[in-house]
């Protein structure tokens, strides 16, 4: 079992690398980190503009191979490159992955339990009013794109704070500069700011899940097994209970791994909303300012997360369900 | 027997009907049934699929979809179960009332372990039961149920089991509480007839040990014979006979309980006449037409059968035994007798049919499949024998019928014949012609001689296709014009008994039967010399098969086709085939022509299985004795030395060592005895009783 | 003999199989339908597909007949009406500039519509053609193409798209095709492994034994068989795809202007959303309710094609 883990997680690793190189190639032939100094009045000299390029490993005239293999050995030296802006870019990332992270791990694992739970209530209470609601419900989330949804929450939150005459809900950045530094007072500020983005999150993940978990515990609920149980003198809810949702739970670790990509892209979405200074706006404005270290280094951000998540949900399964373990 | 007369039943099932709600049309599955149930009693309920025997016995258990409309009462020991609330009901089930489910994979929990499962059952009805002491009573009924090594066992998987072994971990937990009934719902409906033979045997000791009484339903005429005391039949939602197992077998008064004993082939008999066919098919439970639901398959139906349902009423001599038919009392007086109700059709020309040349030469064939394991760098850690050295030849008309327990090769070995490509060793020769010799042209040329049937009908033709499409397929792949094909499809429809007219419909609009029919209509559209079928009636219930069979017959005789028959039926192989090869693990272990090797067999494993067919007839199933076999066909990757069969061969345990010892050291070639051919170093010393 | 009579699970019933036989009465009595017959059926009495359906078609007439009725063009400024929340003169009101936006959401639903509805189907047949071959082939094509799938899934596709817009630029018909190409890998996979369990059943093993070839296996039998996944596929990708292209055009890596389309005209919105919230919400309800009706259509189809599926997985 433990090596049939690991094997997965060595190919996750491999593909992690794999995809991170081409986003790198990727990066690194079409953006021109120096498109500014190029454009300059009067001209920079070609020499500046070659040490710049030289600085930041994208200079054209080398070979990309050989581009790539520096990029690459350096990576695996902890080195991520120089941003355009002239700083590390591990650096650059290090402040911001905290503040990204926060907003994914509340997101997902909060959007996962609730979702979970509802998926389960729904599909035992299928085609009750409380099933419909989130029926219903559901349906809106899913036709609204995420910043729609962000920004929506915005309006409401501006009209519930115009209501209620103070500035209780609070949307722009993770905190107001302006707050006491008072350990309360900075606490609740950081708190007023995460509310939107992560309940934003929290609604979109949890959902996918409760949906998702509706379906596998609809598929469970007429399985032979809970006959078994019933045969057995458990009552119909016990039976639910205790042999429905262990087996119901198996599909969602396969769907924990599929989901957080898309929970990364709504969060990367989520954060330019509510300008946020997380890696998401950090590999939008990194494209927009065509700096190829920056938008590598948050690409591997990216896949190391979702490293993560594969890793995490191959030994989900293998913990659920006994019939992979060998 | 139960004593049947005294005391109050234990279960009495009365005006029992359940009816699934449906759109425009409710769906009767159970009409108004009554029945009764007593102490001890071994109550058997045959039926089609269809028939509701399933749903009223979960009705009974209160297990139905909650959309079920269930009315009527049941009382067991005296309480009214249709009254009671879920909480209530599942106090009883499992400790007084308990069920054995037909597939026992499903049926069992797949992430909790059977120790833990049993255990559940015991502590639900006895919260003083400590955990450890339900896990050691997990590991006697473990025992009790025969698995091997239970206390290693305990702790395993379902999908660690075996089929046989699951049923048998499933049975455990039914006896747990010691139930005063017991269910058992199709329970060996997925297993092997020698595994089926085990678990039956399980069974009666079950009940041996709980004194409980059980109710068996199937569809098997043969497991109901050998075990039940009572019979009840069922067809389209209603109980149509109810009787002693004699009555039922001996002196039925139902036509339709009387076709369907004529059309099963009874492995004693079988192959000496035709087998009587029951026409048509149930009525759809969402429209029942007025009257007998048997009447449009009754050949001796009255008007008066198309308008009045009968009632379940005694005819006979004894009151106990009720059918429900209009005509029972002429029945019954011996007025109407089976055979003219359902007269058999001409007998089969008996005697050597003309021998031709041989058509199909297979010579040592070998399929291996590796067996790879491991975690980052797969390896082949063995092999998967599944056709180790198979030898066997047809003749031009003549049928050879491969028969052997799942997993044995025989599917393999004809798939691997279909391939038409060069085996991994040995030789197949078709029509003269070496394959592994064969050009691609000349492959595809030599594809219209040889064609297959499979087993499941619904499965074999493509859905999305009209079937005079489907039947046309094999002539599309050999580029025959489209005329010529549309031409060939009228004939071939003609040919299997359909109407020609049925070319534009499409597959789901028929029968299983009928559909089967299709796929013999496509097996024969090249007018192929050999027709390789696999299990081709074992999909169909047991009323369909005797047509479909007759019909191989016919097309045999008319068309001068080879058949390659695979089956696990014994009964239908005896019915079709003039020889037979038993296969075990990969290799033929007994082979010649049919009456000698059924009528003596002399390899200890064609003696196992033999014995284990049941017979549908209740004296020849007490009389017989049985040979069990011990456990499950061991996997094909593993090594076993010597004779492959010794692992679980009756006769080895009885030898001496020195004869043991040539069992294990030395693998036993086919060798001929007679016309047989046996691969047995010690057919002379087998002295084992064959029922 | 194999009479499991209690798998067979009759229409509309979860729960416990019960032994009815699913189709009791072919070529006789009643004539049984045909699958695509009892599709259409079931969808026809499904309020859903059909609540889908009539706002599908009236939203494609608003972007397609809407702009030739309307008394403005995109370009149109009215100098009396700056920044006028909804009248009865411009019912969804004016930006800074005096543009009618009524008519910019027409337009821009237009260009959306055609993302979707090129880019979706397109990402269907990409996903029935590799997973197609991929299952039946088997062997190192199949490992080799399910690695490549794994690989286009590291990372989102979201991401993959934007480190792609420096080559598309601005084109918005070439990144329709970008976004088919990055659209088909899970349908790939649904498809891949049916392909496989179908390459296992008897009628496409007597298929090959005939001699067909896989290419004619393949049209013949496979693709037939899982057509109605397609279908379902190819309507809830249109919805997948407009959602992508919105939401890149938002984020400025989609279609620029002077093109308008649902994601450009948001993104014109966003900035004044929380004090002159009809910019924003215009669009936006646009967007929404295309998307829920592309979605009950598609949640319909699947429930008709199988009604076992339950409701919309997500």
């Amino acid at each position: 079992m433990i090596i049939y883990l690991l094997r997965r997680i060595l190919n996750y690793i491999i593909l992690t690398a794999v995809a991170s190189t081409l986003a790198y190639v990727l990066a690194s032939t079409n953006l021109k980190p120096t498109a500014d100094l190029e454009a300059r009045r009067p001209p920079v000299p070609q020499a500046s503009i070659d040490m710049v390029l030289d600085k930041l490993g994208v200079n054209p005239n080398v070979p990309l191979i050989e581009r790539v293999w520096v990029w690459f050995t350096n990576v695996l030296h902890g080195d991520l490159g120089m941003t355009i802006n002239n700083k590390h870019v591990w650096d650059a990332m290090a402040v911001r992955a905290g503040v990204s992270l926060q907003l994914l791990l509340i997101g997902s694992i909060l959007g996962a339990i609730i979702g979970v739970i509802l998926g389960i209530w729904g599909a035992v209470a299928q085609y009750k009013a409380s099933d419909q609601v989130v029926t219903v419900v559901s349906y809106l989330v899913f036709a609204t794109p995420t910043f729609v949804l962000g920004i929506l929450s915005m309006i409401g939150a501006t009209q519930f704070n115009h209501a209620i005459g103070t500035q209780l809900i609070v949307f722009s950045g993770q905190y107001s500069a302006d707050t006491p530094p008072e350990f309360w007072a900075q606490l609740g500020d950081r708190l007023s700011h995460l509310l939107l983005p992560t309940l934003v999150l929290i609604v979109i993940g949890a959902t996918s899940y409760s949906r998702y978990q509706r379906n596998s515990m609809l598929d469970v609920l007429g399985a032979d097994y809970i006959r078994t149980a019933r045969s057995k003198g458990l009552t119909r809810g016990r039976a639910l209970i205790r042999h429905g949702v262990r087996v119901a739970l198996i599909p969602m670790s396969t769907f924990f791994a599929y989901s957080f990509g898309t929970l990364i892209a709504g969060a990367t979405l989520l954060e330019l909303v509510f300008s946020w200074h997380g890696m998401g706006e950090l590999a939008i404005t990194s494209i927009q300012k065509q700096d190829v270290n920056a938008v590598a280094g948050s690409t591997l951000f990216v896949a190391v997360l979702i490293l993560c998540s594969s890793t995490l949900s191959e030994i989900l399964y293998a913990a659920l369900d006994p019939r992979v373990r060998r | 027997m139960a004593d049947l007369a005294g005391g109050r039943p234990l279960l009495e099932v009365k005006n029992l009907s359940v009816t699934f709600p449906q759109g425009e049309s409710d769906v009767l599955a159970v009409r108004d049934i009554s029945y009764t149930i007593h102490e001890g009693e071994f109550l058997g309920i045959v039926g089609e699929s269809g028939s509701g025997k399933s749903v009223s016995s979960l009705a009974v258990m209160g297990l139905l979809p909650d959309t079920a409309e269930v009315t009527g009462e049941i009382l067991f020991a005296g309480k009214s179960l249709l009254t009671m609330d879920d909480r209530a009901l599942s106090r009883i089930r499992g400790s007084e009332l308990a069920i054995v489910f037909q597939d026992p994979l499903s049926a069992l929990t797949p992430v909790y372990t059977i120790g833990d499962q049993i255990s559940e059952a015991l502590r639900l009805h006895d919260r003083m039961l400590s955990k450890q002491a339900a896990e050691a009573r997990a590991i006697e009924l473990l025992k009790i149920v025969g698995i091997p090594d239970a206390t290693r066992r305990v702790k395993a998987f379902p999908h660690e089991f075996s089929g046989g072994m699951r049923q048998r971990a499933m049975i455990a937990m039914a006896i747990a509480n010691n139930p005063r009934l017991i269910i058992a719902d199709e329970p060996t409906t997925a297993l092997d007839v020698t595994i089926q033979a085990q678990i039956l045997e399980v069974l009666e000791e079950a009940k041996r040990i709980t004194g409980a009484a059980v109710s068996l339903i199937t569809h098997d005429l043969g497991v109901v014979a050998g075990h039940a005391d009572r019979v009840a039949v069922m067809y389209a939602g209603k109980m149509v006979e109810f009787g002693t197992v004699d009555q039922i077998f001996h002196e039925p008064t139902m036509p339709y309980t009387i076709g369907l004993l004529r059309s099963v082939p009874n492995i004693r008999t079988a192959g000496t006449e035709r087998l009587v066919p029951l026409e048509g098919r149930p009525p759809s439970l969402a429209a029942l037409p007025p009257g007998c639901p048997f009447a449009a398959r009754c050949p001796i139906a009255l008007p008066k059968c198309h308008e009045v349902e009968p009632t379940l009423q005694p005819h006979g001599r004894d009151i106990e035994h009720t059918s429900a038919c209009h005509r029972a009392d002429e029945i019954a007086s011996g007025a109407l007798t089976p055979p003219q109700i359902f007269p058999r059709p001409e007998a089969l020309a008996l005697g050597a049919r003309a021998q031709g040349e041989t058509v199909l030469t297979v010579e040592n064939l070998v399929k291996h499949f590796p067996l790879m394991r491991g975690g980052v760098f797969r390896r082949r850690v063995g092999t998967v024998r599944a056709v180790d050295g198979v030898s066997f030849e047809v003749q031009a008309g003549r049928t050879l019928a491969i028969v052997g327990e799942s997993g044995c090769g025989k599917t393999t070995t004809i798939l691997e014949l279909m391939e038409l490509t060069a085996p991994q060793s040995g030789r197949i020769v078709l029509e003269g012609r070496d394959i592994a010799t064969l050009s691609r042209g000349d492959r595809r040329e030599l594809r219209s001689d040889i064609q297959i049937v499979f087993q499941d009908p619904a499965a074999a033709v493509d859905p999305r296709l009209p079937v005079g499409e489907v039947i046309a397929e094999p002539l599309l792949a050999q580029g025959v014009p489209r005329q010529a094909r549309e031409q060939r499809v009228a004939e071939l429809l003609d040919l299997v008994g359909l109407d020609a007219s049925m070319a534009e419909r499409y597959p789901h609009e028929f029968s299983g039967g009928q559909r089967q029919r299709i796929g013999i209509a496509r097996g024969l559209a090249t007018d192929p010399k050999v027709l390789v079928l696999d299990e081709p009636v074992s999909a169909l219930d047991v009323s369909i098969q005797a047509g479909v069979i007759n019909l191989l017959q016919d097309l045999r005789d008319k068309l001068g086709l080879s058949l390659v028959f695979v089956a696990h039926d014994l009964a239908v192989v005896r019915q079709i085939a003039d020889d037979v090869a038993v296969m075990y693990l990969g290799r033929i272990v007994e082979h010649g022509p049919i009456a000698d090797v059924f009528d003596d067999p002399k390899h200890p494993y064609t003696q196992a299985l033999m014995s284990a067919a049941p017979i549908p007839d209740p004296v020849a199933e007490r009389e017989r004795s049985r040979v069990l076999l011990d456990g499950d066909l061991p996997s094909p990757a593993e090594q076993i030395d010597g004779c492959r069969f010794r692992t679980r061969c009756p006769l080895y345990k009885l030898l001496d060592e020195q004869a043991q010892a040539r069992c294990v050291g030395v693998d036993p070639q086919l060798q001929p005895h007679g016309d047989v051919q046996v691969a047995c170093h010690w057919v002379d010393r087998n002295t084992l009783v064959v029922g | 003999m194999t009479l499991s009579e209690i798998d067979i699970k009759s229409e509309g019933q979860r729960g416990f199989g019960v032994d009815v036989p699913d189709d009791p009465h072919p070529g006789t009595a009643r004539r049984s339908l045909s699958r695509n017959a009892l599709i259409w059926r079931r969808l026809r009495s499904t309020p859903r597909f059909w609540i889908g359906a009539c706002s599908l078609v009236f939203l494609i007439l608003f972007a397609t007949v809407g702009p030739l009725l309307s008394p403005y063009t995109i370009e149109d400024q009215d100098v009396l009406y700056f920044n006028k929340p909804p009248s009865i003169v411009h019912w969804f009101g004016t930006d800074t500039l005096g543009h009618d936006i009524l008519v910019q959401t027409m337009v821009g639903l237009q260009k959306s519509l055609i993302i979707g509805f090129v880019a979706g189907p397109l990402a269907t047949a990409l996903a029935a053609v590799i997973g197609a071959f991929a299952g039946y082939v088997g062997g190192t094509a199949d490992k080799v193409i399910a690695w490549f799938i794994d690989l286009m899934l590291v990372l989102p596709t979201f991401f993959i798209l934007i480190l792609l817009y420096p080559v598309y630029g601005g084109n918005w018909v070439i990144m329709m095709f970008y976004l088919a190409l990055t659209g088909w890998m899970i349908m790939a996979q649904v498809i891949r492994s049916q392909t496989r369990s179908l390459r296992e059943r008897d009628f496409v093993k007597a298929a090959r034994y005939m001699g067909f070839n896989p290419w004619s296996v393949v049209t013949r039998h496979i693709i037939p068989n899982v057509a109605s996944l397609l279908i379902i596929d190819a309507t809830l990708g249109i919805g997948a795809m407009i959602l992508a292209e919105t939401t890149l055009s938002f984020f400025g890596f989609g279609v620029q202007p002077p093109d308008v389309s649902l994601g450009t005209l948001l993104e014109n919105g966003q900035a004044a959303a929380t004090t002159r919230s009809w910019l924003f919400i215009a669009p936006a309800g646009v967007l929404v309710w295309l998307m829920l009706s592309i979605n009950l259509v598609g949640d319909a189809l699947r429930d008709a094609v199988d009604p076992t599926s339950g409701v919309n997985r997500g």
